[in-house]
């Protein structure tokens, strides 16, 4: 078999994931200049809200898998972006005018929050994603892919066109725009710039609904404590790609991804076996510490000068 | 003429200084209404109260017959008031056609449903909000200009396009700070022709602008201010005439 391309189809499956999370904190940091630490526990409740319904129609309906995972999905949308809007209002907004260090603390807070919240619902022990999806693999050109996989890197890149098209094309994303780089004047030209910021937030929270599920799917299994290390590694491939950059983040995700895995397929061999592949996760913090020292601003961001 | 805004008394102190003080004065419909006074006078906080940018101290406004009460920047815009600034404040990263578009925002209804589901409706309002756009493009001659990158536009068309993005909020009453600050005489007279048209096409102007010549050829009516107090109103004749605007632009001397 060969390793290498095995390695990036498997990083390519995770890079996606890191992207479609790192979406989310590029984009609320695009528009207010913070880094919500909260946004791995959002993707972790979509995925806990999601294997619940899945969970339950798996053992209650003859239902097709594609279809009750669609509605599992379609779940958890809403309870995030409920959740999303709701981190803005209360925890978020009326931090607007205070120093940055105030809305960073009270997301970490946010954080833990929801966490503990969700380990009083769904308990200490993991949810299992029932054996529902069959598990066909594709033989490429000496690797294999699977089926899931092919339906992350698929989901995740239909995503991306959408979210860009949004950004690009849309009145709204003229106005998430406009409130990024001058909200004050947004303010002035008519823009309800708390409108927008919610909707970035709403936004970010519906694509972190569906990287849960993905992620979920991936593993076979959803955890508590899930959000917290992938929303962290999500963070660095933002800061990678340079955050607040939605090209960025899309292109540090998937780089990330992709190193991991070929950290953790080569690891073995280059040390002698001293160090493993479960030091795969050393990585992403490795590249946010070389990123921040070779270059701030990350691979695709701008001088700060060029901000309005 | 109906009256459009009227200020009642408006005052605003920074710390120790009087930076208005009970300033009181109307704005006839259609009329373009200039606002002068030397460095300091406090034009620009004038702006800053009217647009909700600061609260006054004391004092209020009517605008269109009811009291003007802004909580949040956008209701500005809504209420029918559009401003420029001194120091031009465009989206310096988005196109011309963008900047204009946002300007569109407070008058169209689709919001973040609109742009995920993309309903018939919804599209057939952004196409609308681009129809627009590249019409007030070209109302201010910046058609061909539309795809370039804000900040790469010329002095003179970034002050144009400024004034583009305010028509797109449909203002009652367009306050411009210092339009011509900058410009040569050849750009000074294309944007005087721009805002004799504006008038035309029914919309109120307030200008706050040190040009004396376009000052005096423009306005219907002029209000002096000098150190935060209205020292003179009227036509520009009348004003041009003054002792006291005379003692405050020239100095006390030759009054």
């Amino acid at each position: 078999m060969d390793i290498f391309l095995q390695q990036i189809i498997n990083g390519l499956t995770l890079g996606s994931v890191y992207a479609i999370v790192a979406l989310g904190y590029t984009m609320v940091y695009g528009i207010i200049q913070l880094i919500n630490f909260a946004h791995g526990e959002i993707v972790m409740v979509g995925a806990m809200v999601a294997f619940t319904v899945i969970g339950w129609l798996a053992a209650n309906t003859p239902l097709p898998p594609l279809l009750i995972v669609l509605i599992g999905t379609a779940a958890a949308i809403p309870a995030c972006t409920a959740i999303g809007y709701a981190l803005e209002l209360f925890a978020y907004r009326p931090l607007r005018k205070a120093p940055r260090l105030a809305p960073l603390i009270t997301a970490i807070g946010a954080s833990i929050v929801l966490q503990q919240v969700a380990m009083m619902i769904w308990s200490r022990n993991p949810l299992a994603f029932p054996q529902i999806i069959p598990n066909m693999v594709f033989p490429v050109a000496g690797a294999t892919i699977t089926l899931i996989q092919i339906a992350i890197i698929m989901t995740s890149v239909v995503l991306m066109i959408a979210l860009t098209a949004i950004v690009y094309r849309t009145k709204l994303g003229v106005a998430m725009r406009a409130t990024s780089q001058n909200a004050p004047i947004a303010g002035l030209m008519g823009v309800n710039v708390n409108h927008v910021i919610a909707a970035t937030f709403m936004i970010g929270a519906a694509l972190a609904a569906v990287a849960g599920v993905m992620v979920g799917t991936y593993y076979g299994i959803a955890h508590y404590t899930m959000g917290s290390l992938l929303g962290l590694k999500a963070f660095c491939a933002a800061v990678l790609g340079g955050i607040g950059n939605l090209a960025g983040a899309m292109l540090g995700g998937m780089l990330l991804g992709v190193v991991e895995a070929l950290a953790a397929g080569y690891m073995g061999d280059l040390t002698n076996n001293v160090f493993g592949s479960n030091y795969q996760d050393v990585f992403a913090f490795m590249v946010l510490i070389a990123v921040l020292v070779f270059r701030p601003s990350g691979l695709l961001g701008e001088r700060i000068g060029e901000r309005a | 003429m109906s009256a459009l805004l009227e200020v009642l008394a408006v005052g605003k102190r920074f710390g120790g200084i009087e930076a208005l003080s009970g300033v009181s004065f109307t704005i006839a419909r259609g009329e373009i209404y200039g606002l002068i006074g030397p460095n300091g006078a406090g034009k620009t906080t004038f702006f800053n109260l009217l647009t909700g940018v600061y609260r006054a101290d004391s004092g209020s406004f009517r605008f269109d017959g009811k009291p003007l009460n802004v909580k949040a920047p956008h209701q500005v815009a809504a209420a029918g008031i559009a401003r420029t600034f001194q120091n031009i404040r465009l989206f310096a990263n988005m196109s011309a056609l963008e900047n204009v578009m946002v300007g569109r925002h407070v008058r169209t209804r689709a919001g973040i449903f609109g742009a995920i589901l993309r309903s018939a409706a919804t599209r057939a309002e952004e196409a609308a909000i681009h129809a627009r756009a590249w019409a007030l493009l070209d109302y201010v001659g910046l058609a061909a200009r539309g795809n370039e990158v804000a900040h790469n536009l010329s002095y003179g068309d970034q002050r144009r396009l400024e004034i583009a993005r305010a028509l797109a909020t449909e203002p009652k009453l367009l306050a411009l700070d210092e339009p011509v600050a900058g410009m040569n005489a050849t750009e000074t007279a294309t944007l005087r022709t721009l805002l004799e048209r504006i008038q035309g096409d029914g919309t109120t102007i307030l200008l706050i602008e040190h040009d004396m010549k376009l000052v005096m050829g423009l306005c219907d009516r002029i209000l002096v201010l000098d150190y935060g107090r209205k020292i003179a109103e009227g036509t520009p004749a009348l004003v041009r005439s003054d002792a006291a605007v005379i003692e405050a632009y020239l100095g006390g001397e030759l009054a």
